[in-house]
C-alpha cells in the first residue's frame, strides 16, 4: 500500500471506522430490524443448564476395604416461585417435621440471589421419619420437594481421620487459584489431609441438566442431561486393621505414631490423637464446633505424627551411636564409667540414673539408656558428625509424604546456630544433642523413617500413603512404587552392633522396654523421654503424678521387628506420656503383636523407669 | 528528570475515555453477576481492584519516557520468547491448556506478556529503518520470524484467539509501515489460503467452535449454544434494552461465560441499541485517539508503539465484538476493560500506559 505522510492516518481511520460501522449496522439488523424475533424468542427461551454435582471418588485401605465413601442426604428443598406465602409455608413444615421456622428463613435468605429456576435447600440431612412427614403431607406443601445429594461418609467413624482430611465449602481464596477451576462458590472440596491433596483425583466433573422451564422459571422437562463423571478411587497404602489397632493402643492420650514398611515406605498406619470427626464436617460444621477444635489446647486439628516437632530424647541415641561408630574414632566395646554424671567443660551433665550405670559399653548404653556414655562419646564425636549422620537418615528435612503441612523438624548445625543466633557452637550443645535434647526436634514420621533405614541397613524411603489411583472404570491412573531419597553407607558389623543392642533393649532384662517384649517374635527398639521443662530436678521422683500435666515429659518409643529380618518400623510419641517405657512402648507392643499374630508378654513388669 | 511540564501535557482526555469504559463495564459485570450466590466476593468487586492495580501500572510507565524501550526492546523479546517456551514445557496445564506459569500467588501468562512485548519489539525494529518504495518480502524476513516464533508457541497451547491476536497487530504494523503492492497482492493470497490448510492443525474443540459459527442452528444444545444464547440476548434488548438489571436472558439463563467474553451480550440485552451505539462510539474514539496520538508523536518508535497498542485494543474490540453478535467464530478473546479479568486487566492497562507516555511526551526530544 503506497500511502505517504497523513494518508496513512486517514486510511487508518477510514479503516476503523468502516468496521466499527459493519458492528453498527449488524447490531441494528440484530436489535432493530429482527428485534422482535429475537425478544419473542428470548420470551421463549426456556432453557437453562443446572449444575449436577460429581460423586466424590471412594477411599479404600490396601486390602480393599472402604474408608471414606459417599452417602446420600436427604434435603429439603423448595422451588421459591410455587411458593405462595413462605411464613405459612414455614408454619406448616413447623407443625408436620419440626422445623424451626427461624433456620428455614436464614436458609431461605442465603438463596435468595440464585436464579429463580433453581430449587433452594431449606434443610439438609433429613431422617427418614421426617421424610415420611413430609411425603404424607405433600399436598399441603406446595414447592417443596426431597433431593438426594451425596455427601462423604466414614464406616470407621473417626479413623484415621487426619490422613483423609476433611472436606469444607469452598473459600474465596481457594475460587481464585487455577488449582479449582471450574469449582463455583458454595462447592465443597477437601480442606486437609488427602482429600485435600487428591482434590484433583477425587473430585470428578460435574454434570448439568438442559432444562425446559415455563416464564415463571418452573421446571417442565429435562432436555437432555450430560451425567457427571464421578470421582477417581484412591487405594491407600494403610491397613485398616492395624490403624484400628493403633488407635485403640493410643487410647486416651495425646500424641502421634506412624508405622511404615521398612523395605518400601509405605504408610501402614499413622495416629494422630486426639482426633476430630470428619462426618460433621461434611456438609459444614457448625461454627461453635469449630471454634472448640480450635481452641482445644491438645489440638485435635493438627496432624501430630507430620506436624509435631518433639524433641527425639533417647530414641536419638541410635542416631549418635551410628554416627560415632561410623567415625572410626568409637568401637562397639568402648567403657565408659558412669557414676551418674559427668563433667565436660566446665559443665556437669547428669545421667538419668542417679546412682549412674558403672562401667558401660555401647549395647549397655543403647539398652539401659546410659546419658553418660552418650554424653562423652558425643562430645568426641562432633556435632558435625552426628549432624551429617541424622541429615543422612532423613531427619530435619520434610519426607515429602503426599500430606500438606508437613513440619521439617530440626537437626542443629555449626552454620544454622551462626545464622539463628549469630552464635558460635558451643561443646554443650554437642553433649545435650548427643541424647537428642538442646536444639534438635523432629516429627514421629521422620523417626519412624529413620527406624526404617536403621532397619534395613542404611536406605531411606519417602514415605508415601497413596498406592495407586483408579477411574471409576478401574482403569488404572497412577501406581506409586517406593521411592530411595538417600542411602547411607553404613559398615555392616557397626548396624549389627546398634541392632543387637537395640534388640537387647526389648528382650533382656534391665532393658528400659523389657515390659513390651512379644512372645514369638523378637522387636528391637530404643525408649525415649523428652523434656518439656527443665524442672526436673525440683520433683523428687516419687511425685512426679503430681507435676501439672503441660509440664510432663513427652514418651518415645520408636522400634522394629522382627529384630533379624525386619519388616515393619514405627514410631510413637505420646505427649506429656513421663517415660518411654511405660507410656510408648506398650503402644507399639500392642501393634506388633496384632502384626505377627502374636502374644504380648510382661506387660506391666519390672518397668525400669527412663529419667533424661 | 521528571520534567512539570510533562504534566500540563498529560492526556485527560484518553484518561477519561478509558475511564468511561471501565465504568459502564464494572456496572455491566454488577448485571451479569447480580444473581450469583453472595457467598463469594462479588465480581464487579474485583474488578474494581484489578482495574486500581491496571491504574498503577499504567501511572507508573508513565514516569519513565518511553524511548528507554528502545533499548529494552530485544531483551523484553527474548524473556518473553523464553517465558513461553517455559510454559510450554512446565507450565501448568488447566481445561486443557497449556498456557499458565504456576507463581504461586498468581498465574502468569506469557502470551499476555507477549502481546504488549511483539508491539515494543517490532516497533523498535522499523523505527531504525526507512523504507521510502515500502516494503519488499525480503524486508520483512525479520518481522515475520518476531511474530513467527511467539504464533507457533501460543497456537501450541492451544489458544487461537491470542495467536491471532498477536498476527493481527503484527498485520497492522506492517500495513502502516508501508509495503510494496506487488509483496501485498502475494502476502493476502497467502493469507487467503492459510486457513484452509491450518484447518487440519486446529483441536477438535477449536474446529467445532468454527463448523458452530457456520452453521449454529446444527448443534443448538451443544457447541451452538453460546452463539445462539448471544444473539437472542443482543436482539432481544431491541432498540431501547430491557433495562439495568433487567435482561431476562441475562439474569435466568446459564451462559456460563457472561461475566468474560459474552460480557457485552449482557450489556446489550440491558441497553438496547442505543446502548450498543454509545458504547461503540466509545470504543471509536478509544481507537481514534489513539491514532490520533501517533499521529502527534515526533518520532517514529514513538509513532509504531501507538499505532501498535491502539491495534492491540481494537482488534480485541473487534474480535470479541464479532463474536458476540455472531459476525466472528468464538474464540475466546476478551473485550478490553469489560470483560472481567486480571490478567486482560492488566495487558490493556499497561497497552493505556504506553499510550499515555507517547502523549504526554510529543514536544520532547
Amino acid at each position: 500500500m503506497v500511502a505517504s505522510g497523513k494518508n496513512r492516518f486517514f486510511i487508518l481511520v477510514a479503516g476503523v471506522a468502516a468496521i466499527f460501522l459493519i458492528l453498527l449496522l449488524r447490531l441494528w439488523n440484530l436489535q432493530v430490524i429482527e428485534g422482535h424475533r429475537y425478544r419473542t424468542q428470548s420470551e421463549d427461551n426456556r432453557i437453562r443448564f443446572v449444575p449436577i454435582s460429581p460423586a466424590r471418588g471412594p477411599v479404600f485401605d490396601r486390602n480393599g476395604e472402604l474408608l471414606v465413601e459417599n452417602r446420600p442426604s436427604f434435603n429439603l428443598m423448595v422451588l421459591p416461585r410455587e411458593v405462595g406465602e413462605k411464613e405459612v409455608l414455614f408454619a406448616r413444615l413447623n407443625a408436620f417435621t419440626g422445623q424451626d421456622p427461624e433456620t428455614l428463613e436464614k436458609n431461605w435468605q442465603k438463596g435468595r440471589k440464585q436464579p429463580r429456576y433453581l430449587p433452594l435447600a431449606l434443610a439438609e440431612d433429613l431422617g427418614w421419619e421426617r421424610m415420611e412427614l413430609l411425603a404424607e403431607n405433600a399436598v399441603d406443601l406446595p414447592g417443596v420437594f426431597v433431593e438426594a445429594q451425596p455427601v462423604r461418609s466414614y464406616p470407621f467413624g473417626d479413623m484415621a481421620a487426619h490422613v483423609l482430611g476433611y472436606m469444607g465449602q469452598i473459600g474465596e481464596e481457594e475460587l481464585q487459584k487455577s488449582d479449582y477451576e471450574g469449582h463455583r462458590g458454595g462447592d465443597f472440596i477437601g480442606k486437609s489431609g488427602l482429600e485435600r491433596g487428591l482434590e484433583g483425583h477425587l473430585r470428578g466433573e460435574p454434570g448439568n441438566h438442559l432444562i425446559e422451564v415455563d416464564v415463571k422459571g418452573k421446571k417442565l422437562r429435562i432436555l437432555r442431561t450430560r451425567e457427571p463423571r464421578p470421582g477417581r478411587q484412591v487405594y491407600l497404602t494403610l491397613d485398616r486393621k492395624l490403624q484400628q489397632v493403633l488407635e485403640k493402643a493410643f487410647g486416651d492420650e495425646a500424641g502421634g505414631a506412624v508405622v511404615v514398611n521398612v523395605h518400601s515406605g509405605e504408610v501402614l498406619a499413622m495416629v494422630s490423637s486426639p482426633c476430630f470427626n470428619p462426618a460433621h464436617f461434611a456438609q459444614g460444621i457448625s461454627s461453635a464446633e469449630w471454634q472448640q477444635l480450635l481452641e482445644d489446647h491438645r489440638h485435635p486439628l493438627s496432624n501430630k505424627a507430620i506436624q509435631g516437632q518433639y524433641p527425639p530424647g533417647s530414641t536419638f541415641k541410635i542416631v549418635t551411636a551410628l554416627a560415632a561408630l561410623e567415625s572410626g574414632l568409637v568401637k562397639p566395646d568402648r567403657q565408659v564409667f558412669c557414676p551418674g554424671q559427668i563433667h565436660i567443660g566446665n559443665r556437669r551433665f547428669r545421667c538419668w540414673k542417679r546412682g549412674g550405670h558403672g562401667w558401660t559399653d555401647l549395647r549397655k548404653a543403647l539398652k539401659e539408656s546410659c546419658d553418660v556414655w552418650f554424653y562423652q562419646v558425643g562430645f568426641e564425636t562432633g556435632i558435625d558428625r552426628i549432624s551429617a549422620m541424622s541429615l543422612g537418615l532423613g531427619l530435619g528435612t520434610a519426607t515429602g509424604i503426599e500430606l500438606s503441612g508437613e513440619k521439617k523438624g530440626l537437626i542443629p548445625t555449626r552454620e544454622w546456630k551462626r545464622r539463628a543466633f549469630k552464635e558460635d557452637w558451643f561443646d554443650g550443645e554437642t553433649v545435650n544433642a548427643s541424647i537428642g535434647q538442646g536444639f534438635v526436634l523432629t516429627t514421629p514420621l521422620q523417626l519412624a523413617v529413620m527406624t526404617a533405614a536403621v532397619a534395613n541397613g542404611g536406605t531411606v524411603y519417602r514415605p508415601y500413603l497413596v498406592s495407586r489411583i483408579e477411574d471409576p472404570s478401574g482403569e488404572l491412573i497412577f501406581q506409586n512404587k517406593p521411592t530411595v531419597v538417600n542411602h547411607v553407607d553404613l559398615k555392616e558389623e557397626n548396624v549389627r552392633a546398634v541392632r543387637e543392642a537395640l534388640t537387647a533393649v526389648v528382650n533382656e532384662q534391665r532393658g528400659t522396654a523389657w515390659s513390651s517384649r512379644l512372645e514369638g517374635v523378637r522387636m528391637a527398639g530404643k525408649t525415649g523421654t523428652a523434656q518439656v521443662v527443665k524442672l526436673k530436678d525440683k520433683i523428687p521422683p516419687n511425685r512426679e503424678e503430681e507435676v501439672p500435666y503441660r509440664f510432663r515429659d513427652h514418651a518415645l518409643f520408636v522400634a522394629f521387628a522382627p529384630a533379624d529380618k525386619p519388616e515393619i518400623a514405627m514410631a510413637v510419641v505420646v505427649e506429656h506420656g513421663m517415660h518411654g517405657s511405660s507410656m510408648a512402648a506398650p503402644i507399639c507392643q500392642a501393634l506388633f503383636a496384632h502384626y505377627f499374630g502374636v502374644q504380648a508378654v510382661g506387660a506391666r513388669e519390672g518397668i525400669v523407669p527412663e529419667g533424661d | 528528570m521528571f520534567d512539570r511540564r510533562l504534566l500540563t501535557h498529560f492526556d485527560f482526555f484518553f484518561l477519561s475515555l478509558i475511564m468511561a469504559v471501565s465504568a459502564v463495564g464494572i456496572l455491566n459485570l454488577f448485571s451479569a453477576t447480580y444473581s450469583w450466590p453472595v457467598a463469594a466476593r462479588p465480581i464487579y468487586q474485583k474488578q474494581i481492584f484489578w482495574l486500581m492495580i491496571g491504574l498503577s501500572i499504567a501511572f507508573t510507565l508513565c514516569l519513565f519516557d518511553y524511548r528507554r524501550l528502545r533499548g529494552l526492546a530485544w531483551p523484553l523479546y527474548m524473556g518473553a520468547v523464553l517465558l513461553l517456551g517455559w510454559a510450554a514445557l512446565f507450565g501448568k496445564v488447566s481445561m486443557g491448556a497449556r498456557r499458565w506459569i504456576d507463581l504461586g500467588f498468581f498465574n502468569l501468562q506469557p502470551s499476555e506478556i507477549m502481546k504488549i512485548v511483539i508491539i515494543i519489539a517490532l516497533a523498535y525494529y522499523f523505527s531504525n529503518r526507512s523504507y521510502p518504495q515500502g516494503c519488499a518480502l525480503p524486508d520483512l524476513a525479520v518481522p515475520f520470524l518476531l511474530l513467527g516464533i511467539p504464533f507457533v508457541l501460543i497456537l501450541r497451547q492451544p489458544d487461537l484467539g491470542t495467536a491471532l491476536i498477536v498476527i493481527f497487530i503484527g498485520a497492522t504494523l506492517i500495513l502502516f509501515v508501508r509495503i510494496r503492492p506487488r509483496s501485498l497482492l502475494l502476502l493476502g493470497g497467502i493469507a487467503a489460503v492459510a486457513p484452509w490448510f491450518g484447518w487440519f492443525f486446529l483441536k477438535d474443540y477449536q474446529k467445532a467452535r468454527i463448523q458452530t459459527f457456520l452453521d449454529p442452528e446444527s448443534d443448538p444444545l451443544g457447541a451452538g449454544y453460546h452463539i445462539i444464547q448471544s444473539k437472542i440476548a443482543v436482539g432481544g434488548g431491541g432498540f431501547w434494552g430491557r433495562g439495568f438489571l433487567k435482561g431476562p436472558q441475562s439474569q435466568l439463563s446459564f451462559l456460563p461465560e457472561r461475566h468474560t467474553d459474552f460480557a457485552f451480550s449482557v450489556f446489550a440485552e440491558e441497553w438496547g441499541f442505543i446502548g450498543c451505539m454509545g458504547l461503540l462510539f466509545l470504543y471509536f474514539l478509544i481507537i481514534i485517539w489513539g491514532i490520533y496520538i501517533a499521529y502527534r508523536s515526533t518520532d517514529k518508535f514513538g509513532r509504531y508503539l501507538s499505532i501498535g497498542v491502539t491495534g492491540m485494543l481494537f482488534w480485541h474490540a473487534v474480535v470479541n465484538l464479532g463474536m458476540v453478535i455472531g459476525l466472528l467464530p468464538v474464540v475466546g478473546v476478551p473485550l478490553p476493560l469489560f470483560s472481567y479479568g486480571g490478567t486482560n486487566m492488566v495487558t490493556t492497562m499497561t497497552g493505556v500506559g504506553l499510550l499515555l507516555n507517547v502523549s504526554m511526551r510529543r514536544y520532547m526530544f
